[in-house]
């Protein structure tokens, strides 16, 4: 099976890179969280039921809707956070690109640990900018919510193709799948990582991958 | 094209697109209230949420919304559509976006109904909630009020997209394929926004009324048009009405929550008797149902009870307080559409039954109560007995609607004894938290918003003191010049 990838690219001004990415990653698992699951006996299970909220930017003209979950946000927010100070750190004009990999887990024999084989991986490219006065910040504002609109219709364009998703696991098989770890509601088993390139296009010496929702490891 | 689909398949696809389609209009309308929409997630699953999602109903919105499917369902040539307009105070109109739900010709007729045409519905709404965040309209929704309101009609038949303008953009939301076609979500969008004050289309027969009683009501026997547009607001019913759109309801059938993971084609085989409401229209709605086991939530909802004709007075809740994300807040109330079932199996129907489609359940437990219900094979077992469940018995509905109703009933009527010909809402300042109190923010504005002007800007008496000034100038320089050393004392002094 191949990996199905997606690239998106966003410029934007440094103090819009959270929402930003808040934006589309929320859109993304918007569309890749399920219910909760609940199984009975015979093989049969019942989903639970995913709220939604609108959120409003501060720095872009833009608004969207993520799954009512404050735990996922949690999550998604101190990854977002950790890529946006990776970028600031890096330099003024620095580049990045942070990915939301979905994967399932496919249990191997001892010694060897869990195969993670991911389907689906949603890149997005960071340019970050510096404005020089208020006035093309405020065009950057307006300019930085129409393209992130494009990028959401995107996201849905491609998600509305409804290529490979895994097939509904059964009981035992539900953590190689989903992300069971949250009270409400019911991810595919996702990981979010990143990397930064300096301004001279290089990346970064060591390269910090950092993994939020860790693979198994030894 | 049918041929290969089972009686049970047809039936749930059927009962899933028109389930989508009430759904796909309300995310459209709530999307252009002008508030933000916030609802729960919920790790068990409540049976009363289609496709997986809390979506709430306004029950106006869902009366319009069958009312203009009269019984049928998108199909082939029959497409439902929800049009979104800007109405301004002066009387202005515009439409900005046409939401179609279509089906074409092409069939998937290897896909699974109760599985993956399921969960590609749900996908699909997810996907509908993120685009109408995204389209111009929703940041015009956001900001309507005093200049400006937001309609939105729904119709059938075909597409109309005239009055966008030229150079309007299409977004395509998502297809699904199903065994009978392929059901297609799109929008178009006005690019050109720039207001032509002379309609031709206006001034006559206006394509659309305002359906809100801020207008004349119209004289008996005058209808109103039948495409109406109807403004993304409402409000709760008064007693004339006699609660018509009685509070946000729970979907009026169960919806699919349970499935199995059993390879699909097990699916129909343990499924009972499934009788789905006929879909022959409206009346099938206000009366008795010819079929016993149908269920009519008429009881517990108190609609679709000889629905009025189009010159009845219309009600609104104020835009504002309508997503209070509270489902308890707009409970039922209003019996005074309730019909009551003379026939005791109705009786016996007569309530809201949530069960989860794809659930097995025992035929023992498949009473005339259920039989009606989707998927009922699939309804939660370990149910010690109807009389204990509160689903089969739910308590009383409290006579009395619920506080939050009875106050936006109070605030709506407020606003609602404008005579004048233009739209007008309560003048909520920013940052105000609650108008209900009596000296609020609001009233400050209002009983401050002339003050008089000072006394020392006043003209006269400023020109006055200038001319006593300048009359007092050469003593003033006298008497300082006599006391000059103890001005230079007191320089010195501070240095």
């Amino acid at each position: 099976m191949n990996c199905r990838s997606e690239v998106l690219e966003v410029t934007v001004e440094a103090r819009q890179v959270e929402e930003a990415m808040l934006a589309l990653l929320h859109t993304i698992l918007l569309h890749r969280s399920t219910g909760k699951f609940h199984y009975k006996k015979e093989g049969t299970y019942s989903i639970g039921t995913v709220g939604t909220m609108d959120i409003d930017c501060d720095f872009i003209d833009f608004s969207f809707v993520r799954v009512s979950s404050e735990e996922l946000d949690r999550v998604i927010r101190r990854a977002v956070s950790e890529f946006k100070d990776a970028l600031g750190n890096s330099g003024s004009d620095g580049m990045g690109q942070i990915s939301l990999e979905f994967y399932q887990k496919k249990k191997s024999r001892w010694p060897f640990s869990d195969e993670c084989i991911p389907w689906e991986v949603w890149s997005i490219k960071v340019n970050v900018v510096n404005l020089a006065n208020e006035q093309e910040r405020q065009i950057c504002r307006e300019k930085v919510g129409e393209k992130l609109g494009e990028k959401v219709i995107n996201v849905v364009e491609v998600i509305n193709r409804h290529e490979y998703l895994p097939k509904m696991p059964t009981q035992s098989e539900v953590d190689n799948v989903f992300d069971t770890s949250l009270k409400d509601v019911q991810p595919y088993l996702y990981k979010i990582t990143y990397q930064i390139t300096d301004s001279l296009g290089t990346s970064v010496s060591t390269t910090m991958r950092r993994l939020i929702k860790d693979t198994l490891a030894l | 094209m049918d041929s290969d689909l089972s009686p049970q398949d047809k039936k749930d696809l059927d009962k899933f697109i028109k389930f989508f389609a009430l759904k796909t209009v309300q995310v459209i309308v709530q999307a252009r209230l002008g508030e933000k929409i916030c609802t729960r997630s919920s790790s068990s699953p409540t049976g009363s949420d289609w496709f997986n999602l809390a979506i709430k109903d306004i029950p106006e919105v869902t009366h319009e919304a069958k009312k203009a499917l009269a019984g049928q369902l998108p199909g082939i040539g029959r497409s439902m559509c929800v049009e979104i307009s800007l109405k301004t105070s002066e009387g202005d109109s515009m439409e900005l976006e046409t939401w179609c739900l279509e089906m074409n010709e092409k069939c998937d007729k290897d896909i699974k109904v109760s599985y993956t045409v399921y969960n590609r519905l749900s996908v699909l709404l997810k996907s509908l909630l993120a685009i109408t965040r995204v389209t111009p309209a929703y940041k015009l929704s956001r900001k309507q009020g005093h200049d400006y309101v937001i309609l939105y009609r729904i119709y059938f038949g075909e597409v109309q997209l005239n009055g966008l303008g030229e150079g309007f953009q299409t977004v395509r939301v998502g297809v699904v394929g199903t065994p009978v076609g392929t059901v297609t979500l799109s929008c178009a969008y006005r690019t050109n926004l720039a207001f032509m004050s002379n309609r031709q289309f206006e001034r006559s027969a206006p394509i659309m009324g305002i359906i809100v009683d801020h207008f004349v009501d119209p004289p008996c026997g005058v209808q109103r048009p039948a495409n109406v547009g109807h403004p993304c607001n409402y409000r709760a019913p008064d007693e004339d009405d006699g609660g018509l759109f009685a509070g946000v309801q729970d979907s009026q059938e169960v919806c699919t929550t349970s499935f199995s993971t059993s390879p699909p084609s097990q699916l129909y085989t343990s499924r009972l008797n499934y009788h789905p409401p006929a879909l022959a229209g409206a009346a099938d709605l206000s009366h008795p149902a010819a079929n016993p086991n149908q269920v009519m939530h008429r009881s517990a909802t108190g609609q679709f009870t000889n629905a009025p004709t189009s010159s009845q007075p219309r009600i609104t809740l104020p835009l504002f307080l309508l997503c209070s994300g509270d489902d308890d807040g707009m409970s039922q109330s209003g019996e005074g559409r309730s019909v009551s079932p003379s026939d005791p199996v109705e009786s016996l129907n007569a309530f809201t039954r949530k069960i989860g489609a794809f659930v097995n359940k025992p035929t023992t437990q498949m009473t005339a109560a259920n039989l009606d219900l989707p998927f009922a094979a699939f309804a939660p077992r370990g149910l010690d007995s109807e009389e204990n469940d509160p689903m089969v018995t739910p308590p009383d509905s409290p006579a009395c609607p619920s506080p939050l109703q009875a106050s936006l009933h109070s605030q709506g009527s407020e606003s609602s004894g404008q005579q004048d010909d233009f739209v007008m809402v309560d003048f909520r300042p920013a940052f105000s938290k609650d108008d209900l109190l009596p000296m609020d923010l609001g009233t400050f504005y209002r009983e401050f918003q002339n003050p008089p002007q000072l006394a020392s800007l006043s003209l006269h008496i400023s020109s006055q003191s200038m001319a006593d000034d300048l009359d007092s100038l050469p003593e003033k320089l006298a008497l300082y010049e006599k006391n000059i050393d103890e001005f230079d004392a007191f320089v010195d002094m501070l240095q």
